[in-house]
C-alpha cells in the first residue's frame, strides 16, 4: 500500500469486472435482508417477473410492458448491489498485498526450556516470546521486551525509511508483517493471531465485518419505515382505485412503490459507509469501527499536541537584540561564529538566521580554539586572537562574563525579559566580559496553521493546545497559532480531566497521541488517534491509527467524519425530494384511462400512460448508477459553518433533487417513446 | 376574493399574533411550576386537589409513568362518559326526555370527545341531555384539552432538560392546563359569547309559532359555556348538529371572530412556550413561522377556490361575482368561512361554520389536505405540538446530516431510538386513514352510506377516516355515518389518531431526556432560521403529505378538474 495511491477509477477493469459478478452474488435475498429496500425492491422484481411469465404464457399483449418493468426492477437492484461491490472491491486490491505478506509468516518461539522451537505464526498465543533477528518477519504484534533494532514498516505505513523499535519507552510495539532490518529482538506478543493489527486492517478495508454504525442503523429505519409507508399506500392505491371503477395491474402498482420507496439512498447506503472507510485508510488511518469515523464527524473539541502538530517542535532564532552601542550585524556575526561549533538544532537556526535575513558572510577565519556546547556549560563559542565569543543560556553568559544578575546592564536584562514574556528563550551572547546582546529563540508556528484554525472554527470546532510549557510560554503561542484554548503544563492527568469536563458538558473530544501515559485520556477521547510509531498500549486505546504518525492528521480524519455524513445526509435528501416528480409521473397515468380530466396533472406531458410508467421506473434504476461516483468520492467538502453547508447542500441535494427528476423522466420519456419501447 | 376579505383574514391573524406572546409567557410559567397572578385565587385550590387526591405534585414520573398515567386516565374518562351516555334517560338534566345511546354511537361518541376529536355521529340537540352536553361533553372538551397539553409539556420538558430520567408528574401538568389555562379563558370567553347572544340556559326548548301558524321547537341549552372550550380547547364537538354554522351558536361576524381566535390562540402560544422552557424564544417563532405558512396558505387556496365559484354554475347563469356560495352562511361570506374552514382543520378543531362537502374540489381538498398534514397547524392543543416537534426531528435526522454532524435538535442527538419511534408515530395516520378508507370503499355496505356518486363520495369517506385519525372531528357532509360500521371503525381511527401515536412520542421524549444536551456551535444544525422553516415546510409536505396525494386525486382533485371540463357524475 503506498501512500500516494490515487484512488482506483470506478472504470478501472480490475475492479470493474469482479463487482460485476459480486453484484449478481450480492442478489441472494438473505444477504439482501440487511438492507431492507433493496431487499422489497427484489421481492417486487421477482413477482413482476412471474407477472411477465404469465403475460408472455398467455400472449396478452401486457408482455411487453410487464417485461420491461421486471427487467428495470432487476436492474435497480442490481445497480444497488454493483454500488457496495464496487465500493468493497477498491479496498480489496489493498487488503490482498497485506494478506501476502501475513500469510507466510514463521517465529521462533522462546521455549521455557530457554531453546527457540519453529513454529507457524498462527499458534503463537499471547504472552509468546519470540526472537526475531536481521531479515525476518516479526510473526504478529507486540512488544519488545529486550534490544534495538530498526524495522522496515513500509508494508503498513508505505513509509520506506526504516524506524527503531527499542525495548521499553515510547517505542517498543511492533506490528506483524513487518521486517527487522538490524540486529535482534526480543518480542512478548500481545495479540491473538487472528484479532492483530492486520487482520483488523484487512477485514476493514474489504468491509467483511463491517457493522452499520449507529447513524447508518438509524438512517436504516428511516428508510425502512418509509418504505412500509409507501407499501401500505400502494395497496390502499388499489382498493381506492377499485370505488373508481379502476383495476390497477400489480406491474404498475409495483412500479409505483418501487419509484416512490427510496432506492437511491437505500442502494448507495452501504457503498457511501464502506468509501468513508476507504476514504480515511487513503489518508492512512486505521480505524478500529465505523462508529468512530462518525464519531469524529462529530468532534466539538480537538486536543491537539503544541510540538510537531503547532509548532515545529524546534526552538529556533527568530531575533538579535544589540546591546547598546552593538549594532545588529555586529551582534548577528558575534552569535553566528559563537554557533558554529553548536550542532543543536537550536544553534543551526542561529546561524540560518544570521546568513540569511541578517545577511552576515560565512566567517572563514581560523580559530584559536573552539568551545563546543555541551548540557553542563550551556556555553558554545570560539576563541580568536583577543576574541573570546560565546553564546548559551542567560545564567550562563553572565556567568563566564563575571557578572551577576543583578549587575547586568539595563537594557540587557530588559531584552531578556522581552524574550521570556512573550514565550520565548533569551540566549546570551558575549565577548569576553562585554555583553553584545540576546539571541531571541522561539518555537515557530507552523505556516498555514493559524488558517487551518480558523476553518475549523468556522466549521464550530474548538481547538486546544496542549503543552508542557509553562502558562506564559504556552499563551504566546496559543495566541500566535490562533488556538480557542491552552493547557500548559499538562500532565496526562492533565488531559484526561480537561476531555471528562468537556464530555460532561455533551462536547465530543478528539486527540492524538504516542506514549503510554496518553493512553488513558485516549481511550477516554471520542476520537483517540494513536500514532503508528506509538507504544502499544497508545494503539490498543485508540480508536484510530495514523500510519503516518503526523498528528496534523486528526484535522483530515475531522474532514473524513463529516464528509460521510454529509454525502449520507445529501443523498437522502435528494432521494426524498425525487417522490415529487415520480408522483407527477405515474399518479395521472394510473387513472387518466377512468377520469380523462386528470391529464392536466401530467405536467410533464409524457407520452403514454404506460411510457410514463416506464420512465419513472428507468429513472429510478439509471439515478443509482449516476450516483455511484458521487457516493464513493463524497461529496465536495469545504470547511464553514453549519448554516452555511446547510444552504448549500439543500440547494443541491434537496432543489436539485425536487427539479432533476422532472427533467430526467421527460427525457427518458422522449426516448422511451422515440425507440417504441411501450 | 377581496380586499375587506383578506383585511378581515389579517387582522384575525393579527389578533391571534398579539396574544401569543404573552399567553405563551403565562403558560410557561404556569408548566414550569412558577407563581402566576392566578395563583393567590387557584393555589389553595389546587393544593387541595392534590391533597384529596393523594398525589405528591413534587414527585416526578418517569416516560412510561407519565404516558401510564395518562392513559389511565383517558380510560376512565372513557368509561365514565359511556356510561353516562348509555344511561342518559335515568340521569337528571333531561328536559327534553332523551333516552341512552345504542352502543356504537355511545362508543363512538365517547371515544370522540375523549381523544379531543370530537366527531359527531350524533345530533346535539336531538340527542343528548343537557347533563350529558354539561358533565359529560363539556367535561371532556377539557380534560382532553387538558391532556393534550400536559403532553406537549412533558415533550417539551424532554428538550429542555440534560440527562434527566424524568419528564414531570402528568396529575400536576393536566392539573394545572385546567385550573390556570382552560378554566379562566373558558369562563371570560363563555361570559363573551353569552354578550353576543349565545344561549346558556338550562331549558329544554320553546315552541313558536311561525308567521305561517306552523309550530316550531327552537332548541336551547347551556351553548355558551360548551362553546367557548369547544374552541379554546380544539375540541370543535358542537352544541347543535350543524355545529357553528347554527345562528346560537355563532350569531354574528363577532361571535364568528371569537369563535376562529379562540380556538388558534391556545395552541399558537404553547409553542411560543415551548421556546421560551426550552430557552430559546426564536426557537418558537421558527415553529409558529413553518405552521403560519402552510396554514396562510391553505386560507388563500380555499379563499381562491370558493371565490371562483363553480365553473358549471356559472355556465347555467349563475352569477360568477358570487363564487361558491354553497354550504356558507350569507353573514359569513367566502373570506370569514375559508378562514375558518383551514384554521379548524390545520387546527385539530373540527368545528365548523359552513359545509366542506360543498366546497369546490380544491376548497375542500384543503381542509382534509391540512389534516392530513399531521394536525400541526398549530394543530390540536398540545397535540399539535408535538406533533410538530416529531416533524422537526424528522426534518433535522434528514437534512441534519447534511452539516456532517450526526443530527441533533436542541443539542439533543436524534439516533436510532428516536428514529424508531418517530417512524412507528408517522405510520400512524397513512394507515388508519387510507386502510380505513381503502376498506371501507371496498365494502358495498359501507359505501352505501356516501351521500354523492361520483369521486365526491370517496372524497366523503377519504375525509370522514381522515377527521377521526388526526383527531379534527369536522365532517365533509354527506356521510351518514352513524351506522356500526362507521362508527366502530371511526372509534378505532381516533383511538390510533391519539394513543397510538402520542406513546412512541412519550418514548422518544424519555429518550431525549436523558441525553445529554450539547451546547450549540457555529458547526451545529440552526434550527431556529428561515432557512430551516422552510426546510421544516419541506419535510412536512413531503413525508406528511405526499403519501395522501393518491388517494386525493381520486376525489378532490379530479372533481376540480372535472368541474373544469363541466363533467358531473
Amino acid at each position: 500500500m503506498s501512500k500516494d495511491q490515487k484512488a482506483s477509477g470506478l472504470l478501472d477493469p480490475e475492479i470493474l469486472f469482479p463487482a460485476i459478478r459480486d453484484a449478481f452474488v450480492k442478489l441472494d435475498p438473505r444477504k439482501l435482508l440487511r438492507n431492507p429496500v433493496i431487499f422489497v425492491t427484489e421481492i417486487v422484481a421477482i413477482v413482476v417477473t412471474i407477472l411477465f411469465i404469465r403475460d408472455l404464457a398467455s400472449n396478452s399483449g401486457e408482455a411487453g410492458f410487464s417485461g420491461q418493468i421486471a427487467a428495470w426492477l432487476w436492474f435497480t437492484v442490481l445497480f444497488a448491489t454493483f454500488a457496495e461491490a464496487v465500493a468493497e472491491g477498491r479496498g480489496r486490491a489493498q487488503a490482498d498485498s497485506l494478506k501476502k505478506t501475513k500469510s507466510e509468516l514463521i517465529a521462533r518461539r522462546l521455549g521455557s526450556n530457554g531453546k527457540t522451537e519453529t513454529v507457524p505464526a498462527s499458534s503463537l498465543k499471547v504472552g509468546d516470546i519470540v526472537l526475531v533477528a536481521a531479515g525476518e518477519l516479526i510473526p504478529g504484534d507486540g512488544e519488545v521486551i529486550e534490544g534495538v533494532a530498526s524495522v522496515n514498516e513500509s508494508a503498513i505505513t508505505g513509509e520506506s525509511a526504516p524506524v527503531i523499535r527499542e525495548s521499553g519507552g515510547d517505542r517498543s510495539a511492533v506490528t506483524g508483517g513487518t521486517q527487522v532490518l538490524s540486529d535482534e529482538i526480543k518480542i512478548r506478543i500481545t495479540v491473538q493471531p487472528g484479532s492483530s493489527f492486520v487482520d483488523r486492517m484487512i477485514a476493514l478495508i474489504e468491509g467483511a465485518q463491517r457493522q452499520k454504525t449507529p447513524n447508518e442503523i438509524a438512517l436504516s429505519i428511516l428508510l425502512s419505515g418509509l418504505t412500509l409507508i409507501f407499501l401500505f399506500v400502494c395497496v390502499a392505491i388499489w382498493g381506492l382505485a377499485g370505488y373508481s371503477g379502476t383495476v390497477l395491474s400489480v406491474t404498475v402498482l409495483a412500479a409505483l412503490l418501487v419509484t416512490l420507496i427510496p432506492t437511491t439512498i437505500g442502494g448507495l447506503l452501504s457503498a457511501i459507509g464502506i468509501a468513508g472507510m476507504d476514504r480515511l485508510v487513503r489518508f492512512n488511518v486505521i480505524a478500529t469501527s465505523g462508529r468512530a469515523v462518525e464519531a469524529a464527524g462529530d468532534v466539538d473539541t480537538l486536543l491537539l499536541d503544541k510540538t510537531g502538530t503547532i509548532t515545529f517542535g524546534n526552538r529556533m532564532a527568530s531575533d538579535f537584540l544589540a546591546a547598546p552601542g552593538v549594532t545588529p550585524t555586529e551582534l548577528a556575526e558575534a552569535a553566528l561564529i559563537a554557533s558554529l561549533s553548536d550542532e543543536t538544532p537550536e544553534g543551526r537556526s542561529v546561524v540560518a538566521l544570521a546568513t540569511g535575513e541578517f545577511g552576515v558572510p560565512m566567517p572563514k577565519a581560523e580559530f584559536d580554539a573552539v568551545i563546543g556546547f555541551t548540557a553542563e556549560t550551556r556555553l558554545s563559542g570560539v576563541d580568536i586572537g583577543q576574541r573570546r565569543l560565546r553564546k548559551g543560556a542567560v545564567d550562563a553568559v553572565l556567568k563566564f562574563a563575571g557578572l551577576t544578575e543583578q549587575h547586568a546592564p539595563t537594557e540587557f536584562r530588559r531584552a531578556v525579559d522581552q524574550v521570556a514574556r512573550t514565550g520565548g528563550t533569551p540566549l546570551g551572547v558575549a565577548d569576553g566580559d562585554r555583553l553584545l546582546g540576546v539571541i531571541h529563540l522561539k518555537d515557530v508556528v507552523k505556516p498555514g496553521i493559524k488558517e487551518r484554525f480558523a476553518a475549523l472554527r468556522a466549521m464550530g470546532i474548538r481547538t486546544v493546545m496542549v503543552t508542557g510549557d509553562n502558562p506564559v510560554t504556552a499563551a504566546a503561542i496559543a495566541s500566535e497559532a490562533g488556538v480557542d484554548d491552552f493547557l500548559a503544563q499538562a500532565t496526562p492527568e492533565d488531559k484526561l480531566a480537561y476531555i471528562r469536563r468537556e464530555q460532561q458538558g455533551g462536547r465530543l473530544i478528539a486527540m492524538c497521541g504516542d506514549g503510554t501515559n496518553d493512553a488513558p485520556a485516549l481511550a477516554q477521547a471520542d476520537v483517540g488517534v494513536a500514532m503508528q510509531t506509538g507504544t502499544q498500549a497508545a494503539r490498543e486505546a485508540a480508536n484510530m491509527v495514523d500510519l503516518d504518525s503526523s498528528p496534523t492528521k486528526l484535522i483530515e480524519i475531522v474532514e473524513i467524519g463529516k464528509q460521510l455524513l454529509m454525502t449520507r445526509g445529501s443523498l437522502t435528501t435528494f432521494s426524498i425530494a425525487n417522490d415529487v416528480a415520480k408522483y407527477f409521473a405515474i399518479i395521472p397515468a394510473l387513472f387518466v384511462a377512468t377520469y380523462p380530466a386528470l391529464k392536466a396533472l401530467n405536467v410533464m406531458g409524457l407520452t403514454s400512460p404506460q411510457s410514463a410508467i416506464l420512465s419513472a421506473v428507468i429513472f429510478n434504476a439509471l439515478i443509482i448508477v449516476a450516483l455511484i461516483p458521487l457516493a464513493l468520492k463524497g461529496v465536495a467538502y469545504r470547511p464553514s459553518g453549519a448554516a452555511a453547508l446547510l444552504r448549500r447542500n439543500l440547494l443541491v441535494y434537496g432543489l436539485g433533487g425536487l427539479v432533476l427528476p422532472f427533467a430526467g423522466i421527460k427525457v427518458i420519456d422522449l426516448a422511451v417513446s422515440a425507440l417504441h419501447l411501450v | 376574493m377581496t380586499l375587506v376579505g383578506w383585511l378581515q383574514i389579517s387582522l384575525l391573524f393579527l389578533a391571534v399574533l398579539l396574544v401569543i406572546k404573552p399567553l405563551g409567557l403565562y403558560m410557561a410559567r404556569v408548566f414550569s411550576g412558577e407563581r402566576t397572578f392566578l395563583s393567590p385565587v387557584l393555589g389553595r385550590m389546587e393544593r387541595d386537589l392534590y391533597r384529596v387526591s393523594g398525589i405528591s405534585p413534587e414527585k416526578e414520573q418517569s416516560w412510561l409513568g407519565y404516558t401510564l398515567a395518562m392513559l389511565t386516565f383517558s380510560l376512565a374518562g372513557f368509561l365514565a362518559l359511556y356510561a353516562m351516555l348509555r344511561l342518559q334517560a335515568y340521569l337528571p338534566l333531561n328536559p327534553q326526555g332523551f333516552p341512552g345511546l345504542p352502543s356504537d354511537l355511545a362508543f363512538n361518541t365517547a371515544v370522540s370527545f375523549v381523544t379531543n376529536t370530537n366527531w359527531q355521529n350524533y345530533g346535539g340537540e336531538t340527542t343528548m341531555s343537557h347533563f350529558s352536553q354539561m358533565a359529560g361533553l363539556t367535561v371532556q372538551n377539557f380534560l382532553s384539552a387538558a391532556t393534550g397539553m400536559a403532553l406537549a409539556v412533558a415533550v417539551t420538558r424532554a428538550l429542555a432538560r440534560s440527562k434527566v430520567p424524568t419528564l414531570g408528574n402528568f396529575w400536576v401538568d393536566m392539573t394545572r392546563a385546567t385550573l390556570y389555562v382552560l378554566l379562566p379563558l373558558a369562563i371570560v370567553v363563555a361570559l363573551a359569547f353569552v354578550a353576543m347572544g349565545l344561549p346558556q340556559t338550562l331549558d329544554g326548548s320553546v315552541t313558536a309559532t311561525t308567521l305561517e301558524g306552523a309550530n316550531q321547537v327552537i332548541s336551547l341549552g347551556p351553548v355558551a359555556s360548551q362553546e367557548a372550550i369547544k374552541q379554546l380547547g380544539t375540541n370543535g364537538g358542537g352544541f347543535f348538529n350543524v355545529n357553528a354554522a347554527h345562528p346560537f351558536e355563532n350569531p354574528s361576524a363577532w361571535s364568528n371572530y371569537l369563535n376562529i381566535f379562540a380556538m388558534l390562540s391556545i395552541s399558537s402560544a404553547l409553542v411560543y412556550a415551548f421556546g421560551q422552557m426550552v430557552g430559546n424564544r426564536r426557537q418558537g417563532w421558527a415553529l409558529i413561522s413553518a405552521m403560519a405558512v402552510l396554514l396562510i396558505t391553505g386560507v388563500a387556496v380555499t379563499y381562491w377556490a370558493e371565490s371562483q365559484g363553480n365553473t358549471i354554475l356559472t355556465a347555467i347563469g349563475v352569477d360568477p361575482a358570487l363564487g361558491n356560495m354553497e354550504g356558507k352562511e350569507a353573514r359569513f361570506g367566502q373570506a370569514m368561512t375559508a378562514l375558518y374552514a383551514a384554521v379548524t382543520t390545520g387546527l385539530s378543531d373540527g368545528g365548523v361554520n359552513g359545509m366542506h362537502g360543498s366546497f369546490t374540489g380544491f376548497g375542500g381538498l384543503v381542509p382534509m389536505f391540512l389534516i392530513q398534514l399531521g394536525e400541526v397547524l398549530p394543530g390540536g392543543v398540545g397535540s399539535g405540538l408535538y406533533g410538530m416537534l416529531i416533524f422537526a426531528i424528522l426534518s433535522v435526522f434528514v437534512a441534519g446530516l447534511m452539516v456532517g454532524r450526526t443530527p441533533e435538535f436542541l443539542g439533543k442527538k436524534i439516533e436510532g431510538r428516536e428514529m424508531k419511534f418517530a417512524m412507528l408515530a408517522v405510520l400512524i395516520l397513512p394507515l388508519a386513514i387510507l386502510g380505513f378508507t381503502a376498506v371501507s370503499a371496498m365494502l358495498p355496505f359501507a359505501v352505501a352510506s356516501v351521500g354523492t356518486a361520483g369521486p365526491h363520495g370517496l372524497s366523503e369517506i377519504l375525509y370522514a377516516y381522515t377527521s377521526a385519525a388526526g383527531n379534527n372531528g369536522s365532517a365533509f357532509g354527506g356521510l351518514s355515518g352513524n351506522t356500526p360500521w362507521y362508527n366502530t371503525t371511526l372509534g378505532i381511527a381516533m383511538l390510533l389518531g391519539r394513543f397510538a401515536y402520542v406513546v412512541p412520542v412519550m418514548a422518544i421524549a424519555g429518550s431525549l431526556a436523558a441525553k445529554v444536551k450539547s451546547p450549540a456551535s457555529a458547526g451545529t444544525f440552526p434550527t431556529d432560521g428561515p432557512l430551516f422553516v422552510g426546510l421544516l415546510i419541506g419535510i412536512i409536505l413531503i413525508l406528511g403529505g405526499l403519501q395522501f396525494l393518491p388517494a386525493l386525486v381520486l376525489g378532490p382533485i379530479v372533481e376540480h378538474f372535472a368541474m373544469l371540463a363541466g363533467q358531473t357524475f
